[in-house]
């Protein structure tokens, strides 16, 4: 009997488990189609970058057959300026020309002058070529080359790291002015970690406030905190700027009251920065840490100091690790939001204050650069999955149980 | 079951809609512009007449000029617009992207009557503007006299902004630390140059602060976060006109840039778009503009079209024109990237 009926209740278990994956299946597929697609489609224009190697097949032939590194000989020239000609005429050149420029900067005119002599059907020789063009009568205008024939490169990804390829085939740093994201990621994380701080030592206290209020005032409480999180961020930091900027609200205020005797310098500054962005983070720490210390039953505190605990011992005995799951989902909640600010920065922020958001937002919109857009978006998702895992495999906290 | 086709009913209804043919009305041009008093300008100088004259309907839009949404378009197949306004670094960029066609001008005009570097390959000059110095009359009693003055913090003291782009901010500091405004993107092509030109921004570092849009300078001026600004003499003008801001413009110096209209790739109102920039580019019609903001035509046989209370104002008047620099696009689409690097890193310092 049970030989029979086992495989049949197997069979049905498995129905009943996959059940909830059909009834989630538009949700899955939309998912997939409108976020995960595009995304990994986007990312992977970090690794893929194939302008060179579509605009220039004879070049690269004739550079693997030809000896040695350094200035290739005549036929790898000759087949350039074929490879030019034929993208002159099919209108490509100028996306090459610009793709190239990226890696070395001034070839642009360079190649595009060689493009428009192939195309008046001049004839072309290594040495006429280098006198119209200097660049490429050098060893790193090859090395540029040589490096973009290959379709999937680590130029962007290193880049994000200001390293490089060097002349030798070794990775090194970029030139020391040209050197700008590690220097961008690590301020990111800095204020990051400046704002989580800060919204912890404010929601912390209001959060253990609210939960031992009457209800009622709890409640108005509550609605002064939601009110703000539920207008939009650009007119929150919009708000901000009437209020610091240098005759602005605060520092009205702060001269009335003889706090200060000249205007201080809140607007495009690191400090204007931190105040707006701690406030608009707020809610994200405090709701999370409020619902939290709701679910600890107050009597354990008393309990526990009715048993002997002075009061500091209960709350950090009893209380504080009872909470820390909420305390923890707040501040990284705030962490990874706070890694991806884009509008506050740029109204509020000086110089000196710009995100690595804002250098994606650059590269996307200004530069049309979209192969280091994908790169710096890469290493700022990997750095935000990494924190999550990190957070949740060694803190043991899980969001998932949180709700 | 049954609630379940339901729902998924619904869904295709939507997805029909969704999809449905967006149904073709009169003929109609879509444009896009970077906004402000600007665009206010180009609707009452340009497409509000040539509206009424053809018929078509405009169908106006901003953005902020940078081409990453064009782009993104273009990528996808989906370019809902027909015309867009674009700085001339900005043409470049697009052209080198496949972003912009190349125009045809025998749909346009005879390319010889603009001014040099005004009709390029994709896009073609549809006014003359300057970037210039702006500062309050009653903040600074006696004001600067050349946008190098902005160098200048014992005279001046106080804060100053400028725009936060390398282009035109690494030109000026040249200038000031003594370079002929003929030999400056010589100059700037060199390391060297490109050091010098550094240092020299270095000295008034901690005295900047940085506008983005070009409707921030007058708002900077005008909240006296600053003493001076650079910025684009149409936007102050307008300030001063519109608003009756006590400002004045020091014009020595200026660095002249044309502002450009070009087509993205794809465009479906081609036909139309040509149409449209062939009667912008009729002389008279070319002068329209200065009415509405300071700035000046393209063509060279425009200027007697200019009314005469307008010329004083436009970046092209003689007295404007003592010393003045003209933005070098090839050297930008060579050189920015890095450039402009730099200067990230440089503000990062």
């Amino acid at each position: 009997m049970s030989s029979i009926a086992l495989p049949r209740i197997r069979m049905r278990d498995q129905r009943e488990s996959l059940r909830p994956f059909a009834l989630a299946t538009p949700l899955l597929l939309l998912l997939f189609f409108s976020f995960g697609a595009p995304i990994l489609a986007l990312l992977s224009r970090a690794v893929y970058e194939p302008t060179i190697a579509n605009a220039l097949p004879r070049t690269i032939a004739a550079l693997r057959a030809d000896s040695g590194a350094g200035v290739p000989d005549e036929p790898v020239f000759l087949a350039f300026a074929a490879d030019l000609k034929e993208a002159q005429a099919q209108g490509g050149v100028q996306e090459f020309a610009k793709s190239l420029n990226t890696r070395l900067s001034g070839a642009r005119s360079q190649v595009l002058r060689i493009a428009r002599n192939a195309g008046q059907d001049q004839a072309p020789s290594k040495e006429a070529m280098i006198k119209a063009a200097p660049l490429l009568g050098e060893p790193r205008f090859w090395a540029a080359i040589r490096q973009g024939a290959n379709r999937f490169t680590s130029f962007f990804l290193l880049s994000a790291f200001d390293l490089r390829w060097t002349d030798q085939g070794t990775i090194g740093a970029v030139p020391a002015d040209q050197a700008v994201f590690v220097r961008v990621f690590g301020r990111t994380f800095l204020i990051a970690t400046i704002v989580t701080l800060s919204t912890l030592a404010l929601a912390f206290p209001l959060a253990y406030l609210m939960n031992n209020l009457r209800p009622a005032i709890a409640g108005i409480v509550l609605v002064l905190v939601l009110l703000p999180f539920w207008t939009s961020i650009l007119v929150r930091t919009a708000a901000w700027t009437v209020i610091l900027q240098k005759y602005g609200l605060l520092n009205d205020l702060l001269l009335w009251l003889g706090l200060t005797s000249q205007r201080l310098e809140l607007m495009y500054s690191r400090t204007g920065l931190i105040i707006a962005m701690t406030h608009i983070q707020l809610p994200f720490t405090l709701l999370p840490i409020y619902s939290v210390m709701r679910s600890v039953p107050p009597s354990q505190l008393r309990a526990a100091q009715s048993l002997g605990a002075q009061p500091f011992t209960a709350f950090w005995r009893v209380y504080l690790p009872q909470v820390m799951p909420g305390v923890l989902a707040g501040c990284l909640l705030t962490f990874i939001l706070c890694l991806g600010y884009y509008i506050t920065p740029v109204l509020i922020g000086g110089a000196s204050d710009q995100l690595i958001s804002n250098f994606i937002a650059n590269y996307v919109n200004a530069e049309l650069n979209w192969e280091m857009a994908a790169a710096l978006s890469f290493v700022l998702l990997a750095s935000t999955l990494g924190l999550y895992v990190t957070m949740t495999r060694f803190l043991g906290l899980d969001l998932f149980k949180m709700g | 079951m049954n609630g379940l086709r339901r729902t998924t009913l619904l869904g295709l209804a939507g997805a029909a809609l969704i999809s449905q043919p967006q149904t073709a009305g009169a003929e109609e041009l879509t444009v896009m512009a970077t906004g402000g008093a600007w665009q206010a300008a180009l609707h009452q100088a340009w497409f509000e007449p040539f509206a009424k004259k053809t018929g078509i309907k405009f169908n106006e839009q901003e953005y902020t000029g940078e081409l990453g949404k064009i782009k993104a378009m273009v990528e996808t197949g989906n370019v809902p617009i027909d015309l867009v306004t674009v700085e001339t670094s900005t043409v470049l960029q697009g052209c080198d992207a496949g972003v912009l066609i190349h125009l045809d001008y025998s749909k346009i005009a005879d390319r010889s009557k603009f001014l040099p570097g005004t009709a390029l390959d994709c896009g073609v000059g549809i006014d003359v503007y300057g970037d210039v110095l702006a500062y309050d009359t009653t903040v600074l009693k006696e004001g600067p006299t050349s946008v190098l003055d902005i160098f200048d913090t014992k005279k001046f003291p106080g804060k100053r902004a400028m725009r936060k782009a390398a282009a035109q901010n690494l030109e000026w500091a040249l200038m000031a630390d003594g370079v002929p405004a003929a030999d400056v993107y010589k100059v700037l092509g060199t390391p060297e140059g490109v050091d010098r030109a550094f240092k020299k921004l270095d000295t008034i570092k901690k005295d900047l602060v940085w506008w983005d849009a070009g409707a921030q300078p007058p708002q900077l001026l005008a909240s006296k976060e600053v003493v001076m600004t650079t910025a684009w003499n149409g936007r102050i003008q307008s300030a001063i006109d519109h608003d009756n801001r006590p400002f004045a413009i020091a014009w020595n110096d200026q660095i002249v840039e044309f502002d450009m209209i070009s087509i993205p790739k794809g465009a479906e109102n081609l036909d139309l778009a040509y149409k449209y920039l062939a009667y912008a580019a009729e002389p008279e019609v070319s002068a329209h503009l200065g009415s509405y903001i300071p700035y000046g035509p393209v063509r060279a046989d425009a200027a007697s079209f200019v009314p005469k209370d307008v010329l004083p104002k436009l970046p092209t008047a003689p007295d404007h024109m003592k010393t003045y620099l003209v933005s070098d696009v090839e050297f930008w689409g060579d050189h920015g990237e890095d450039l402009i690097k730099r200067f990230n890193a440089w503000l990062a310092q």
